[in-house]
């Protein structure tokens, strides 16, 4: 693969206690008179795996708002690779090196699968708009490296044969996997996985699992997920959320006995029955 | 990877789409040598809308941005042209150059306004330009000619390319022709430069904008700036259509750039399949061939002139209408999914 492999530097970095890559600080959001988001503080280490769970409408995907600068926080701050964050505007992530998955996919429908995924890769393009009317060789060759990443995301997300197809025609889980090789291709240092276990069955869920646990090293991850079992296997840390509170915050182990969790939302998991949301 | 990588990649988008600009050439010259002067004139209006046309369908077709004022681009282009070849000093390529340029700038600023409006309120705002930019024509009059239009002093075809094609053909180089050549000419390079486009990264990411604005955001792409540089590729086209409408037509008049222009532009884009740059010339086909092919129809059936040549508007909409219902992928839609249908019979997959 011509991704460059980093994951050697990044773990040496983690091991040895390193600054956090990526935190929350006291943040707060409100929408009218909800508060969904109340002094939440979230740190994320480099080449962690960070769990966040919480029940529905505990505030994960509004976490990830704020990350994306989609949702203005009324308080707190953020900061990546200890330079706080003001005013961060969506377009600028993908070239700080944070990627995101959404919880409702957001394939691109008249794309096929590999234009999806190069769209991914898109912040490693080199040439211009002259380039590319003209359709001059360096356009040519930038396309063809960007082509090379994305095959590479794809082939990590084991959905390479479908390059050629478009996202509408195929089964729900493809599609799942497609996103993800989407936020791969950005090679980013921080991934944001929102809810990407959602909709698929067991089988799917266990590989799942070993895609995220091989990311760990090479890049952050955080996982927003309702599957207790998918994040107390893959995660280093566990942020748990309700009514916008944080209500635990440790490795699985610690966060799994904790009586705040399973009131909070373990007992809810159990009274939905192990609904999948 | 690199297999897999040539195999996904066509070999050189240029060198193709250069070869079919060629083929495309040779069919040109074919057809406007071996057919008369008055389908020669028709070909050359051809053109304009085409040219044109094939604007509009990367703008509406790729980054779903409809425009109901491309007619006004095509008169900023006109009334460009037609003031710069008023005193037989500026060289007619120049004019063009010029006319494109002044119409691309005009499209920086109504992109910028468009590309903050969505749906209605963008057909409405890009409505009021179709309908204002005509009246400036006559608000100035001293300048532009008021109702009357400019009149514009169409290019002569050099003498070494009429003996050039005197050479080739044994056909004398009519106004007409010649006018044609330069209208298909000018044609065939914006689909040269517009392919490169929509088979590279604009063409991608101008559909991803498109399809899913949150998505296309975190992948770091800048709506706003993708929005407005769709539209100033666009209005680039409209005004350089209108620069060639002008040279055939040796008039730039507020009357040929009515709101029904415009219309005209939106439904053989639509009527071809949006983002289909073929379907936007079979599109501009039919605004020149059906009129008069219905009008005969009309008049055969004992209609007089008058309401023979009214059918044709009604005609359009109900291509228009049967298009949307029966294939809303336009012509080239029904091509698509007619090879896909073939495919699956074959086997193949
Ligand atoms: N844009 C918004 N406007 C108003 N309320 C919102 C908005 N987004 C989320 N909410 C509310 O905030 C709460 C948290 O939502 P969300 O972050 O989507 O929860 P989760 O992802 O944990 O299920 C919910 O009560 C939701 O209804
Ligand atoms: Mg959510």
């Amino acid at each position: 693969m011509t991704v460059p492999d980093t994951s050697q530097t990044r773990l040496a970095e983690s091991r040895s206690g390193a600054a956090p890559l990526f935190s929350a600080t006291g943040v707060t959001v409100r929408f009218g008179g909800l508060t969904a988001l109340d002094d939440v503080t979230l740190d994320v280490l480099p080449g962690e795996v960070h769990g966040v769970i919480g029940p529905n409408g505990a505030g994960k995907t509004t976490l990830f708002n704020v990350c994306c600068g989609f949702v203005r926080p009324g308080a707190g701050t953020l900061t990546w690779r200890g330079q706080r964050l003001t005013g961060l505007r969506p377009h600028q992530l993908a070239g700080m090196g944070i990627a995101r998955t959404l919880q409702g996919l957001g394939l691109f429908g008249g794309l096929t699968v590999l234009e999806n995924v190069l769209t991914g890769a898109d912040r490693f393009r080199r040439t211009g708009f002259g380039s590319a009317l003209l359709a001059l060789p360096r356009a040519r060759a930038d396309e063809r490296a960007l082509t090379e990443r994305a095959l590479a995301a794809l082939t990590e997300a084991g959905v390479a044969e479908y390059a050629g197809r478009y996202p509408g025609s195929l089964p729900y889980p493809v599609r799942k996997r497609v996103a993800f090789a989407r936020a791969l291709a950005a090679d980013p240092e921080l991934l944001l996985l929102d809810e990407p276990a959602s909709g698929l069955g067991a089988a799917e869920l266990t590989e799942l699992g070993e895609l995220v646990r091989a990311l760990a090293g090479r890049m952050s991850v955080i996982l927003v997920d309702h599957h207790m079992d998918l994040v107390m296997t893959v995660c280093d840390r566990i942020t748990v959320l309700d009514f916008g509170r944080v209500v635990a915050q440790g490795p699985p182990a610690q966060v799994r006995d904790d009586p705040a969790v399973i009131d909070a939302y373990l007992g809810e998991e159990a009274s939905r029955g192990g609904d999948h949301g | 990877m690199r297999a897999l990588v040539h195999r996904v990649l066509p070999s050189s988008v240029l060198l193709r789409h250069v070869l079919a600009v060629l083929a495309a050439l040779v069919v040109v010259v074919l057809v406007l040598e071996t057919t008369s002067q008055f389908r020669n004139s028709q070909f050359a209006t051809m053109s304009y809308y085409a040219i044109a046309a094939v604007g509009l369908t990367v703008l509406t077709g790729l980054n779903g941005q409809i425009s109901l004022g491309h007619g006004a681009l095509m008169a900023v282009g006109a009334y460009t042209t037609a003031l710069l070849l008023a005193d037989g000093a500026v060289p007619f390529p120049l004019a063009m150059l010029a006319a494109t340029a002044v119409t691309a700038l005009v499209g920086v600023v109504v992109g910028a306004a468009a590309a903050r409006l969505h749906g209605p309120y963008l057909a409405g705002a890009t409505l009021a330009l179709a309908v204002g930019v005509p009246g400036l024509a006559i608000y100035f009059d001293g300048l532009l000619g008021g109702e009357q239009g400019l009149r514009v002093s169409s290019p002569r075809p050099p003498d070494w390319l009429d003996d050039a094609l005197y050479f080739l053909t044994a056909n004398d180089l009519t106004g007409a022709k010649y006018l044609a050549y330069l209208g298909w000419g000018t044609l065939l390079l914006v689909l040269l430069l517009l392919a490169n486009l929509m088979a590279g990264r604009y063409g991608r990411v101008w559909r991803a904008v498109r399809d899913d604005e949150v998505a296309a955001e975190l992948a770091g792409l800048r709506l706003g700036r993708l929005r407005v540089l769709a539209f100033v590729v666009s209005a680039a086209c409209a005004g350089l259509a209108g620069s060639v409408l002008a040279m055939v037509v040796r008039l730039a008049a507020p009357s040929g750039f009515t709101i029904v222009l415009s219309l005209s532009l939106l439904t053989a884009v639509v009527v071809g399949g949006l983002g289909s740059l073929t379907g936007a010339l079979l599109g501009s086909a039919l605004l020149v061939f059906l009129p008069p092919a219905v009008t005969n129809v009309g008049t055969s059936a004992g209609l007089t002139g008058v309401q023979a040549a009214q059918l044709a508007p009604f005609v359009y909409g109900v291509v228009l209408v049967v298009v949307m219902l029966v294939a809303p992928g336009g012509v080239m839609g029904l091509v698509r999914s007619w090879r896909r249908r073939g495919l699956r019979q074959g086997g193949s997959r």
